[in-house]
């Protein structure tokens, strides 16, 4: 029996992973404080993902890995 | 010699002189087995391997390549980073990373090989991926020899010729990988990382304070009209999911980061890296590669065979300072190599040597064939860095494609119980000879559709090559039944949480 928390966790990784590049800026040009608005996209979705792998390293580590975990 | 070159040349002799002190208070503190030499004790904390794991993997690239990229196409190359280390990598750190550091805990493994080979009763296994890692990390490691001696030639203005530039860095790291192992090379790196990363953010707000003060639209005027936009130009879907799948699976697989997955300290330690990779990522490429974009905004010229980051900085910093990256920058090659030829040795000592030459070897020879193979697999690839056969180069610059290939086969061992040596076999030689076909093959499509070649519908060969190893694994190990000699439960009883 898969549980619930495994279940959002990976979602969790595979919301992270699809948008670490965000598609739905795709050809946008638009300028913030003089850099393409999805570098700051970049910056934040990285320091997104850093606090999920923290969250996910206290609450669940072992999770998919160890052995009698699910 | 001008000043600057006086100064490049004074920070390298100052790296190598610290890196050699550095290796001689870790031979005092090595004791003299594999696992002390190769592993650091399995000892390292999370500081320490956070740097050594990323200045092995990608300090020279951050400085020269990495910015001319985005000189060239754009900084999108920033997101195909984001995705590649900051988030998958740092996927494969945990599902694989943690994996192989438990049983490799458990059991005592060195090398990917050894951990397979174990699992699957099988000394031809192991051969085979300590074979085909050699072969891709060989004529790698030349490269890094012809990156480092050829700065070290355009330091000194060609006073210094290549094959004494090649080969004095070669000396270098014989003699200092040959006395320190991993512990020294960790510490370095360490060093070198924390200053790294320090020159990054001063040469970046350096630049930008300049080119921000210096009238023509500030910041905004020097990210070039079509960089602003995402995509577009080299930058497809296809193409930076390619990058960054293919690498940052490739890199899991290269032997100096593989073997950093045994390394760290404890639990604690893993956990803190893992959580940290992402903002390490941004600390890194996000100024690195800007750099490169502004660059070719306020219009500096890039002459062929020349690197973006030391041109812009000669423009807008004092020569010192853009001298002092130089060199920072040739240490970093010379850290990345470092590491290769550590792990180069052990895979043959242990997987080949060992094996199949003479398995009754004492843990005291071992630990001196370690050091010896290490300067024979340096001064090896010193010599092909002066002859340069073009079949060896075009190795080198594909082989995070060649390691990627290993890594399906490698992680249905970890995680399939079902998976069988037949099966291994099947997935490692079949994508290997696949991958190579389509490197150095002819192009062959079907009735329109690429059966054999480099870009599939935009997708990189690499990338098909991932899915075909998991199709022939799978496939074949459904097919067959595990021999007397497996162990389908070895890893799963080495795993049970207490």
């Amino acid at each position: 029996m898969v549980s619930r928390s495994a279940l959002a966790w990976a979602a969790c990784f595979a919301v992270l992973l699809a948008l670490a590049i965000p598609w739905f800026l795709w050809r946008s040009d638009t300028l913030v404080a003089g850099l393409p608005v999805w570098l700051w996209w970049h910056v934040a979705w990285m320091g997104v993902t850093a606090v999920a792998f923290a969250a996910f390293a206290r609450r669940d580590w072992g999770m998919f890995v160890e052995v009698d975990r699910r | 010699m001008t000043g600057g070159t006086l100064l490049e040349l004074g920070v390298v002799t100052a790296y190598m002189l610290v890196a050699l002190a550095v290796g001689l208070v870790a031979y005092r503190v090595t004791d003299r087995s594999a696992e002390d030499y190769y592993l650091a004790g399995r000892g390292l904390g999370t500081g320490v391997l956070l740097f050594t794991t990323f200045a092995t993997l990608l300090s020279a690239f951050t400085f020269f390549a990495g910015p001319n990229i985005a000189y060239a196409n754009g900084p999108e190359w920033i997101l195909v980073m984001g995705l590649m280390d900051g988030v998958l990598f740092g996927l494969l750190w945990y599902f694989l990373g943690y994996r192989q550091w438990l049983l490799g805990k458990e059991n005592g493994y060195v090398t990917l090989g050894e951990m397979l080979g174990d699992r699957f009763g099988s000394r031809g296994l192991r051969g085979l991926v300590a074979g085909v890692s050699i072969f891709w990390l060989f004529p790698y490691v030349m490269l890094q020899q012809i990156g480092a001696g050829e700065a070290l030639v355009g330091l000194t203005g060609g006073a210094v010729p290549y094959w004494a530039g090649a080969g004095l860095i070669t000396l270098f790291m014989v003699v200092y990988v040959g006395i320190s192992g991993m512990r020294g090379v960790a510490w370095t790196d360490t060093l070198q990382g924390v200053f790294m990363l320090g020159i990054t953010w001063v040469a970046f707000l350096w630049v930008a304070t300049e080119i921000a003060g210096s009238g023509g639209g500030g910041l905004a005027g020097a990210m070039p009209a079509e960089f602003r936009a995402l995509g577009g130009g080299a930058y497809s879907p296809q193409w930076m999911l390619s990058q960054a799948i293919g690498i940052a699976v490739g890199v899991s697989m290269f032997p100096q980061v593989n073997q950093r997955f045994f390394v760290a300290d404890s639990e604690r330690t893993l956990k803190r890296t893992f959580a940290i990779w992402p903002l390490l990522v941004v600390l890194l490429f996000v100024p690195a590669f800007l750099m490169g974009a502004w660059a070719n905004g306020v219009g500096l010229p890039l002459p062929e065979g020349e690197n973006i980051v030391p041109i812009l900085l000669n423009e807008y910093t004092p020569g010192w300072f853009a001298a002092l990256v130089v060199a920072g920058a040739l240490a970093a090659m010379m850290s990345s190599s470092d590491s290769m030829l550590l792990s180069g040795s052990s895979y043959f000592t242990r997987d080949i040597y060992r094996p199949f030459v003479n398995s009754e070897a004492s843990e005291r020879r071992e630990d001196v064939l370690g050091r010896v193979g290490v300067a024979v697999f340096a001064v090896a690839a010193f010599g092909g860095s002066l002859l340069r056969p073009g079949s060896l180069l075009e190795v080198g610059s594909t082989a995070f494609g060649g390691f990627a290939q290993l890594a399906p086969p490698v992680a249905l061992a970890m995680y399939w119980r079902r998976t069988t040596k037949a099966g291994m076999f099947a997935g490692i030689a079949g994508t290997q000879a696949f991958y190579l076909a389509t490197v150095f093959g002819p192009t062959v499509t079907l009735g329109g559709v690429p059966v054999v070649a480099s870009s599939y519908f935009g997708w990189f060969a690499q990338v098909v090559g991932l899915v075909l190893g998991l199709v022939l694994t799978v496939g074949v190990s459904a097919v067959t039944t595990p021999d007397t000699t497996e162990d389908p439960a070895a890893y799963v009883d080495a795993l049970r949480a207490d």
